[in-house]
């Protein structure tokens, strides 16, 4: 019953990534906002998607959960 | 159990006859009655005699507006000059000398006052406003009781009053002609809606073309009503229940201006809110909601027993409040014991008070144990947490309203302050009829476009969803033309973030020739605005929801701070970034630690030094991650993992996007607890009732846009029993979390020690001054009109990077409008309050606006039933055909439940905080004749909720 949760979550990352791909260091900025303002469930959520093969997820948001320190 | 309430004597605000001096000039010495007094250059001899406390009689003059000079009784004897000048319009002078009682006076004033009573009679103990009437003191004060005119000549007596408006009355028959109402709407509101028809005999107050109020352009503010120096206009409250005998100070509940008012009861029931001269957010203004629209406090609709239940379609029982309390803190342990600790949370309301919204961010924090709260400021002005915190370094506006007293050039962004910051909107009018220029960036033709003797230089319609190309475009303008303030980039902002922000701005791709097929705004039009507002000695920004509710609604924000930072436009007076904020308390919720992510004061939660402070002082450890926010908490609902919610004063039924997703979310949870006054829409999925406390029932404070916290005083006793964050500590006590505040002061007192930018703030400071600009501390004992003075909050200045990133909300062939969102004038917000007064006078629907074009093409004529369809749902709502929106674009309001705006709103959020996309939805419009399937099973569903509750009144009515 994740389904709708999961696709809301794979859809804010990439949009946080679209906004920070102006950036030299988008991957850096990307981890820096999902540790500061998302729940650990939700980072949780999106690094065990990303561990099943992160379908949808943009590379920057793929090199960004490789940077979250662990929940 | 609550605190007895305190009461003042009645008795008019003081008036000293004319305004201060506009430009004060060096100190004058004059000599009134033998009294010697030191006033500024420029001050009128009436105000002069007043401040030493030497009264004249007056009509036609009051400190609200400029002297008029018309009534002739103030006048006074000048040593060394002829006559009897008028001492309203006569400035003082050096060494003048002058005498207010004399025979020749005292004849002179008495006859003039026999005139006016000659078409005036003194039946003053018939009279609503015996006691309370400036002319029957005149009157008295000059021992006229009765005219030697007599009433048999030709006069106004007989003639009807006019009833139209619900709030007030006017009887031309009881009018002296004086001017002041006329006067008020010009000079105070900016409406012009009154005017004196006629000359000599015939004079007469008239509204619009001689219309009835109500049918004429009056917007109900209330303004002339406060002018009246007689029962000419006049509350129908007091009509009805007499003239006040006391009063108490407070602070209006509706939109983020956070007006003070007079309470004014008689025996133990407000009578009347009037606008209290010495509140500074609104200097003795007000607005139709504020001034009037305040009888839902006490409308048969309150709920004002706790009611529970195990399921949402079992009928509620009526409970005391011990078992409610029960019942709930059994609920949450259940669920956590079940599900964890984290699978319940909290949300705090912008439309409680400071101490309210603190304390249910406590409870979440120490007493639930996790970091599930948040606050409905999540949709509205989040973004502007996010983009001041970024660039400047606080969350929140940067002046005092009083600021735009000094601007040179005004941009109003996706704000309309007209309809939704009334009051404000009265006093940026009177600085552009004071010559200032204006540049209004909205799609749609607000009244400041082309209002009375306002006039926008620059419209820039931009198309929904494409803020930011604007703001890159304008910052493009101002480095490309080298019109930026190097000298206070220099000094003011860091590096190297300037230096990429500059090589990024000066990118092709952000000239307004570029932007122009995205925003709609022709390059040489945006030119010109951007030099406008670059160029001026003081440009100020203020903006709205059209900025914030955007999935770029924080790179917006930080785009304008971009922008005022550029041009030098900051950390002075006249200057500055304003976010007018929607709802009162929508500041001081953020302001004290409502967001997931932070402690009160804006900091944030993995800070080890912050959350030991807080663990210290409550004596519980805090998780050191966010928790949720609102939206994610509705997909754990739905996913099944986040299974309680205490809300307290949130609609999130009707006032959050996409209806039905979050309807299925609050259908999922195992227990919704509602704190409110009514049973709102989402209290209809709730499972526990917990009954609310209206303003005027308790005491706290609020904190406003230009963040002046005032103070919230009871007047009623809480029709239920208890002020809210009683109910809050009833709960946490309850859970197992002791809470022991005897009252509200002390639950500041408590954040004051705990946050650095509240350290100075205390009750009895509140008190003293009538209300404080955070921040307060040490360094700003009296608070801080004007933040970022010599540095910025963050030391320096950050331009961050704002590339624009268009929302995946786009027209197709199927859905090829675009639909955006605002407020009305009369309604506030959700409606729970205004739907619940005489302002549904004025508008009793939303309405959906379209350009004539669009309706042509579809067949749709003006009050048609049309169907508003979106990729999340559908609604029906009638048509109005109107130019005020462009072609392609159509505007509706959200404030009546029926209506479903948010039906058809999407899940699109800001990127950075999940502020709904509320402004840009895109959709078809098609003629109907039926209303919509969702709107068919919410009225079912309504019916359903409505018996349940009938069922839980009559049972408490044959067992109480």
């Amino acid at each position: 019953m994740t389904g709708g949760e999961l696709e809301s979550l794979v859809r804010m990352a990439n949009q946080i990534a679209a906004n920070f791909s102006f950036h030299a260091d988008p991957a850096e900025r990307i981890a820096d906002h999902f540790t500061r303002f998302w729940a650990p469930s939700m980072r949780k959520m999106l690094i065990a998607h990303e561990a099943a093969g992160g379908e949808g997820l943009q590379p920057e948001v793929r090199e960004a959960l490789g940077k979250l320190p662990p929940t | 159990m609550s605190e007895l309430i305190r009461l003042e004597p009645y008795r008019p605000q003081a008036d000293l006859g004319t305004p201060a001096a506009r430009v004060a000039g060096d100190a004058v010495r004059v000599e009134i009655d033998g009294r010697g007094i030191e006033v500024p250059a420029g001050t009128s001899v009436l105000r002069a005699a007043a401040l030493a406390g030497v009264d004249i009689p007056k009509l036609c003059a009051t400190d609200a507006l400029e002297a008029f000079g018309s009534c002739r009784v103030c006048l006074v004897e000048i040593e060394g000059r002829k006559g009897y000048p008028a001492s309203c319009t006569t400035s003082v002078e050096e060494g003048m000398v002058v005498r207010t009682r004399s025979a020749p006076l005292d004849r002179l004033r008495r006859n003039v006052v026999e005139l006016y009573v000659s078409d005036h009679p003194l039946d003053c103990d018939s009279c609503p406003s015996d006691g309370d009437c400036e002319l029957q003191d005149v009157a008295a004060g000059l021992g006229v009781t009765a005219s030697r005119y007599g009433m048999d000549g030709a006069n106004h007596q007989g003639v009807a009053s006019d009833e139209s408006n619900p709030y007030f009355s006017f009887d031309p028959s009881m009018c002296i002609v004086c001017y002041r109402c006329v006067r008020a709407c010009e000079e105070v509101q900016g409406t012009y809606a009154l005017t004196v028809s006629g000359r000599g005999f015939d004079s007469e107050v008239s509204a619009s073309q001689d219309q009835p109020f109500m049918d004429s352009e009056c917007v109900s503010c209330g303004a002339c009503v406060d002018a009246c120096p007689t029962t000419a206009l006049n509350e129908k409250t007091v009509i009805e229940q007499g003239v006040p005998d006391s009063f108490q100070l407070t602070t209006c509940a509706y939109c983020g201006v956070g007006c003070a008012f007079r309470a004014e009861l008689r025996d133990g029931e407000v009578v009347r809110m009037t606008p209290w001269k010495d509140g500074k957010a609104n200097e003795g203004h007000a607005c139709v909601k504020g001034r009037f629209a305040w009888g839902y406090a006490t409308h048969t609709d309150r709920i004002t027993r706790p009611m529970i239940r195990d399921a949402i379609d079992e009928p509620w029982r009526e409970v005391g409040w011990e078992e409610a309390i029960a019942f709930t803190a059994r609920r949450i342990r259940e669920i956590q014991a079940e599900h964890g600790p984290n699978s319940v949370g909290g949300i705090t309301s912008s439309r409680c008070t400071n101490e309210e919204t603190y304390l249910v961010q406590k409870l979440v924090r120490a007493a639930f144990g996790n970091n599930n709260v948040d606050t409905c400021a999540r949709v509205c002005h989040s973004p502007t947490g996010y983009g001041l915190k970024t660039t400047l370094g606080e969350s929140a506006g940067t002046q005092a309203f009083s600021s735009v007293d000094k601007a040179d050039v005004i941009m109003v962004i996706g704000a309309n302050p007209t309809d939704a910051h009334p009051v404000f909107a009265s006093r940026l009018k009177q600085r552009l009829r004071e010559g200032a220029r204006l540049i209004v960036v909205d799609p749609r033709r607000i009244e400041l476009v082309d209002g009375p003797h306002v006039r926008a230089q620059h419209h820039l319609p931009l198309l929904p969803g494409s803020n930011v190309a604007f703001a890159n475009a304008m910052a493009h303008v101002v480095i490309a033309e080298g019109l930026e303030d190097a000298e206070f980039i220099r000094a003011r902002c860091e590096e190297p973030a300037y230096g990429q922000w500059r090589e990024f701005i000066l990118r092709e791709e952000n000239s307004p020739e570029a932007t122009a097929a995205v925003t709609g705004v022709p390059a040489g039009t945006l030119r010109a605005a951007a030099r406008l507002y670059a160029e001026a000695p003081n440009a100020a920004i203020y903006y709205g929801l059209g900025v914030s509710e955007h999935s770029q609604g924080s790179t917006m924000v930080m785009a304008i701070a971009n922008l005022a930072m550029a041009t030098g436009n900051l950390g002075r007076e006249g200057v500055g970034v304003n976010p007018l904020r929607g709802q009162n308390n929508v500041q001081g919720s953020c302001d004290m630690g409502s967001f997931p992510h932070e402690l009160p004061g804006y900091r944030h939660i993995s800070d080890p030094a912050v959350r030991d402070l807080f663990e210290q002082a409550w004596g519980v450890s805090l998780q050191p991650d966010p928790g949720l926010r609102i939206p994610n908490m509705f997909h754990g609902a739905i996913s099944g993992h986040f299974k309680a919610l205490y809300c307290q004063g949130e609609d999130l039924a009707q006032s959050d996007p996409n209806t039905q997703h979050v309807e299925h979310a609050l259908r999922s949870l195992e227990c919704l607890i509602v704190q409110d006054l009514f049973l709102n829409e989402t209290a209809r999925f709730a499972h526990v009732f917990l009954p609310g406390s209206s303003f005027l029932e308790k005491n706290g404070t609020f904190t406003n846009a230009e963040r002046r916290i005032s103070p919230v005083r009871k007047v009623l006793e809480p029709l239920a029993g208890c002020e809210d964050w009683q109910v809050t500590q009833l709960l946490s006590n309850a859970l197992g979390y002791p809470m022991d505040y005897e009252h509200p002061a002390e639950i500041m007192a408590e954040i004051a020690r705990l946050t650095p930018t509240f350290t100075g703030v205390t009750y009895e400071k509140l008190d003293r001054l009538g209300s404080i600009q955070w921040p307060c501390n040490e360094a700003a004992p009296e608070g801080t009109p004007t933040m970022h003075v010599d540095e910025f909050v963050r030391g320096k200045g950050y331009f961050a990077i704002t590339g624009f990133v268009p929302t995946d909300e786009r027209t197709t062939r199927r859905y090829p409008l675009l639909l955006t969102t605002g407020r009305i004038l009369s309604q506030y917000n959700v409606g729970a309050q205004t739907r619940r007064t005489a302002n549904s006078e004025w508008v009793d629907q939303d309405l959906l606006e379209m350009h004539p074009h669009d309706a042509e093409q579809r067949g749709v004529a003006d009050g048609d039933w049309v169907g508003v369809e979106s990729r999340a749902g559908d609604t029906v709502l009638r048509a109005v055909v109107t130019e005020r929106v462009q072609p392609g674009v159509v505007y509706t309001t959200f404030h009546f439940p029926l209506t479903g705006a948010n039906v058809v709103t999407t899940e699109n959020s800001d990127w950075a905080t999940n502020c709904p996309e509320y402004k840009v939805t895109a959709v078809q419009v098609t003629r109907v004749t039926q209303p919509s399937e969702w709107q068919r099973h919410y009225g079912a569903f309504t019916e359903q909720q409505e018996e349940l509750l009938e069922r839980a009144r009559a049972t408490g009515r044959r067992d109480p």
